[in-house]
Formats: structure tokens, C-alpha cells, sequence
């Protein structure tokens, strides 16, 4: 019997020679949620990934998807995935519309191949081949093969690298009609924003480490969203955190006698909080470093 | 699940992947002049340079016609499927199927399909351009066609298998054709295709006669030239025998590496 969870993951380490690119990552991805894995570049996205596709064996932990170690996958199981590569720059000399329905002929429930061109928006190009396509029309066929076969998970990594707004805007449109449909999807990103946009929930890693999972709304913690108040006197720059700002700018008004200098009042961006996250990864890592210089 | 439908066959996926190769050989500009009229076009260069130059009793065209056969044989299985495939890996494609249930030999059917389809097709365009516009006299005895037939499922066969497993030898995709040409072009030299096997140095027949592409050319010689025509040879017979024996060899060696070497991914893929 498979329980909720599309994809559980336990203590997930994978070394290569001079690198442990994961380094214990424990995930839960549920049925029909987006998740988001959020790090910058050389945190380990891809390495997870393709562990969970079945491309790379982990040395440590556990892996189940779809209720399989990926290990051990069998053709029933690559039918109910989906895979859209990092990169893909294969030069077929097919079309777009060829490409499509000849991917569909692998699957037993594929998607009506029309259908999919249209879903993401590449009917003007049925009768073009990939190296004619722009790179943001590209990642729209690469995810129109991994979507063709009906799949109950979906894997995307970084799939919007390199767009400009308005087609990373098209391309989170796509996403969202999919997630409607059902298919559990795991994204990885570089940018906040998409996480932010798109996910039910967001794993940040970083370093092989996952420092984080949450809700965007949660990322952080709950001290994380308080509202920090910031004034400069004759001593230099303040700042402090209050769950009562409006309080501590009366007190100030009162202290200052009328205009506060340089007085400012923010609550921290998810992407400050995101940068707070990795910081603070970072800066264990340094006071590590030295203790075991020591 | 309810609707749970068998998974396609793997014979099915195989064909629809013959279908997808042949179409994409045919629309590939390179793969069309190296592989596919590259013999052709020898052959028309040679019979218009050497014109009526005697060949011990033959003209230049029916003297080429079996090595040019024989060259197309080899470069529609070997140089087309390392290339094809050393690119395939390096750009990411076998990496993109390995990741679909499309089963694992139904990409080889595919492959092999492809071979035969435009082997075949090029050798009848051979021979029509041969026989009807260069007047070389096609045989009919049906013992030359039977020992075409194995001669050609050996070549194809042995070529196909060594170019899977040779797919490998390059380090990138750009290198691929920089990287198989060349040792095709020299075999092609030394194993007596662009000229009179018997007049190539014995050393560089020495070379030729560990590989399969002299056999297959000789072979070839055995069906396509006039009877008789056998005294020319070194050894002044055809050597069908030994052919045989060299090119089944060949074939086993190239299954058993193929299996060993072939990779969905590239070398630093982890
Ligand atoms: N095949 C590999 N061989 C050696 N090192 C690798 C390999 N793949 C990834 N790494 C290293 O592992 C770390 C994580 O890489 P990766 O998973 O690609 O990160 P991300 O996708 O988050 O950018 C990096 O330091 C990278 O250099
Ligand atoms: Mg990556």
C-alpha cells in the first residue's frame, strides 16, 4: 500500500571525490502539492532530483517514489513520472507535433498530444524543430514530453533559468493549470519568487543540507516576519525587531520630539528571509570550520 | 487503479522508434552526404575518371561497384550509429529516454531498424545507378544473390553492434564525427574500397584483414565481379570462408562490448 506521500525521503547522503553534494536531506513530498526546492547554485538540487528519478544511486538513506526505490524502477513506474531535465539540448530533426505524439506512444494513459501543444503554448510551432525554437519555447516542449504521459509526479528542475519575466509569468501559468489537474510536482529554483509563486511548500538547501521546510508564508520561522524599525541619533544607525511597530515609533516620535531621523519600518521580503536562512547556514559552517582548525 | 492499460509493447515502441530514425536520417543533411551518397558519389567519380581504363578485364565502374556496395554497408551501420549515437549521449537524448518507459531495446530496434532501411536503400540506389546508368552487368545467378544476403546481414550485423559500442570512444558530441571519419576513411583505404585490393602493400593488407570491412568488400567482389575473377585476389580465391568466420567474430565481439561499454549518460553525468 503507497501512503500520501508521492515522494519520502530519509537521511539522503550522495559523496562524489572532492564534494558530499547531499548530505542527510529528509523530504516529504504529498500527493497534489507543489514543492519547491529552493538553494543556490551547487546546493544539490539536481543531485536530490536525480536520485529521485532514478539517474543516480544515493550512498546513504532511503528513497521511496510513488512507493519504489528509484533504484529499482521498472517501466510502470517511469510511466507514471515525469522528467523535465536541467538541461536538454538534444537537436532532433523531428517537429514539435512529431516529437509530441511519438513520446505519447510510450506511455499506456499518455495525454492527447494536441491537447498538450496547446497547454503549453506551442501550436504556432507544431511543424518546428527544437533547434529553431527560443530557449524559453524550448523548456515549454521539454515539459510538454514530460507532461505528454500523463504523469502522476512531475519533476522540474529549474525550469525557468534564463527567461525573461514575461515568459517565466507564461510558464508559471502552465505550472499552475497543471497542478490543477492533480500531478504532484517538484520544482527546483534558484528563484524566490517562483518558489514563492508557485509552492505549496519550499525545502531550502543549501551546502547538501536542507535548512528549511515550510509553507512561503512560514519559511523562516515565526520570529522571522516581525518588523524591524530602523533610526540613526548622534550615536550611529539603530535597529530592532517589535511585534508592535506602530508602538515603538510613537515612543520614538515622543523621544525625538517630533521627526525621527532616517526613520524606517520593513518587514522582511521571503527572499530576506531566504538570504537570512543561508547566512545563518553559512555562518555555522565558518565557526565549524574554525573550531575544527583549532 | 481502474484504468490501469498494459504498457505498449516492446516491439511496437521499437518500430514507432525505426519510424522516428529513418525520418530524421533522411532530413539530417550531414548523415544524407557522408553515410547515405557518399559511395554514390565515388562511384560516379571513379568511372568518370578512369573511364574505360581496364581493370584486369573489367571497367572502372563494375570494378567499384562491390567496394563501393561494401563502403555503404559499413559507413549506414558503423559511422552512422557512432556518430549518431555519441551525439544522442552528449546532447542529452538517451538521457531524456531513459528517463520514459520506453523499454531500453525497443532505442536499439530502432537503431538497427534505421541501419537496414537505409543500407538497403542505399545499396538498390547503388546498384540502379550501377547497372542502368553506368552499364555494369548485375548478376542473376541466385547463388551470388544468397551469398549477398548473408554477406550483407553480417556486415550490417557487425557493423551495427561496433558502432553502438564504439558510440563511446568520443568525449564530446563536436568530437564525434572529428573522431570516426578519419579511422573509417583509413579503413576504408586500407581495406582496398578506393582501390585494387591486390595492389595495396602486404603489410597494409596484414592490417586490413584483422578488420571487417576488407571481408565485407571481398565478399561483396565474390558476388558482383565476373567468374573467374578470383585469381586477381592475393590469395587468388574469395575467402568466403574465412569472410564469414572474420565477420561473425566481429559480431559476437561487438554484442559483448556494446553491452558492456553502452551508457544513457555521459561520462560526468554521476
Ligand atoms: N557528477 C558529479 N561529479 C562530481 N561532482 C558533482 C557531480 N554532480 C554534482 N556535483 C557537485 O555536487 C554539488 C551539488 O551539485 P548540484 O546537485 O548540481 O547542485 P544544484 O543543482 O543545486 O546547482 C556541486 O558542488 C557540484 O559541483
Ligand atoms: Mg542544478
Amino acid at each position: 500500500m503507497e501512503n500520501d506521500n508521492a515522494v519520502r525521503v530519509r537521511g539522503l547522503v550522495k559523496r562524489y571525490p572532492d564534494k558530499v553534494a547531499v548530505n542527510g536531506v529528509d523530504l516529504d513530498i504529498h500527493r497534489g502539492e507543489v514543492f519547491a526546492l529552493l538553494g543556490p547554485n551547487g546546493a544539490g538540487k539536481t543531485t536530490t532530483t536525480e536520485i529521485l528519478e532514478g539517474y543516480r544511486r544515493a550512498d546513504e538513506g532511503e528513497v521511496s517514489v510513488l512507493g519504489t526505490d528509484p533504484a529499482h524502477a521498472d517501466r510502470l513506474w517511469r510511466s507514471r513520472i515525469g522528467i523535465v531535465l536541467q538541461t536538454s539540448r538534444d537537436e532532433a530533426e523531428s517537429t514539435v507535433a512529431e516529437l509530441v505524439s511519438h513520446y505519447a506512444g510510450y506511455y499506456p494513459n499518455p495525454r492527447d498530444p494536441d491537447e498538450v501543444i496547446a497547454a503549453v503554448g506551442l501550436e504556432e510551432k507544431r511543424k518546428t524543430r527544437p533547434r529553431k525554437l527560443s530557449g524559453g519555447q524550448r523548456r515549454r516542449l521539454d515539459v510538454a514530453l514530460g507532461v505528454v504521459g500523463n504523469p502522476e509526479l512531475l519533476f522540474l528542475d529549474e525550469p525557468t533559468t534564463g527567461f525573461d519575466p514575461e515568459a517565466r509569468r507564461q510558464f508559471w501559468t502552465l505550472i499552475e493549470n497543471l497542478r490543477t489537474s492533480g500531478t504532484t510536482i517538484l520544482l527546483t529554483t534558484h528563484y524566490l519568487d517562483e518558489a514563492e509563486h508557485l509552492a505549496d511548500r519550499v525545502g531550502v538547501i543549501d551546502d547538501g543540507r536542507m535548512i528549511e521546510i515550510g509553507t512561503p508564508e512560514t519559511l523562516g520561522g515565526r520570529g522571522a516576519r516581525t518588523a524591524r524599525v530602523s533610526w540613526s541619533d548622534a550615536d550611529g544607525q539603530h535597529e530592532l525587531r517589535t511585534d508592535k511597530p506602530t508602538a515603538e515609533v510613537a515612543a520614538l516620535m515622543a523621544r525625538f520630539g517630533g521627526e525621527v531621523p532616517e526613520l524606517e519600518v520593513r518587514r522582511p521580503s521571503l527572499e530576506d528571509i531566504y538570504l537570512e536562512l543561508i547566512g545563518k547556514a553559512n555562518d555555522a559552517k565558518s565557526v565549524a570550520i574554525e573550531a575544527g582548525a583549532l | 487503479m481502474a484504468d490501469t492499460k498494459a504498457l505498449p509493447s516492446t516491439l511496437s515502441v521499437g518500430l514507432a522508434r525505426t519510424k522516428l530514425e529513418v525520418r530524421e536520417f533522411f532530413r539530417e543533411r550531414e548523415a544524407l552526404i557522408f553515410t547515405f551518397f557518399f559511395p554514390i558519389i565515388f562511384l560516379g567519380i571513379f568511372s568518370a575518371v578512369f573511364g574505360n581504363t581496364d581493370f584486369n578485364g573489367v571497367n572502372a565502374a563494375t570494378y567499384f561497384t562491390p567496394g563501393m556496395i561494401a563502403s555503404g554497408i559499413f559507413l549506414s551501420s558503423f559511422q552512422s550509429l557512432a556518430i549518431s549515437i555519441a551525439l544522442e549521449r552528449d546532447e542529452g537524448l538517451l538521457k531524456r529516454l531513459r528517463g520514459t518507459p520506453m523499454p531500453p531495446q525497443s532505442y536499439f530496434i530502432g537503431k538497427i531498424g534505421q541501419v537496414l532501411v537505409t543500407s538497403i536503400a542505399q545499396f538498390a540506389l547503388l546498384l540502379a545507378i550501377s547497372g542502368l546508368v553506368l552499364g555494369v552487368d548485375i548478376p542473376t545467378e541466385p547463388s551470388r544473390w544468397l551469398n549477398f544476403v548473408w554477406i550483407f546481414i553480417l556486415g550490417t550485423a557487425s557493423g551495427s553492434v561496433l558502432g553502438i559500442a564504439f558510440s563511446v570512444v568520443p568525449k564530446s558530441g563536436k568530437a564525434a564525427s572529428a573522431v570516426i571519419t578519419p579511422v573509417v576513411l583509413l579503413l576504408q583505404f586500407m581495406s582496398g574500397v578506393y582501390f585494387v585490393y591486390s595492389s595495396l602493400p602486404g603489410w597494409m593488407r596484414g592490417v586490413a584483414s584483422v578488420f571487417p570491412l576488407k571481408w565485407l568488400a571481398q565478399g561483396m567482389r565474390s558476388v558482383f565481379l565476373p567468374a573467374g575473377f578470383e585469381v586477381n585476389e592475393p590469395g587468388g580465391s574469395w575467402q568466403l570462408g574465412t569472410g564469414a568466420i572474420v565477420l561473425s567474430v566481429w559480431l559476437v565481439v561487438g554484442l559483448f562490448l556494446a553491452q558492456r561499454v553502452f551508457r544513457w549518460t555521459r561520462r560526468d553525468a554521476g
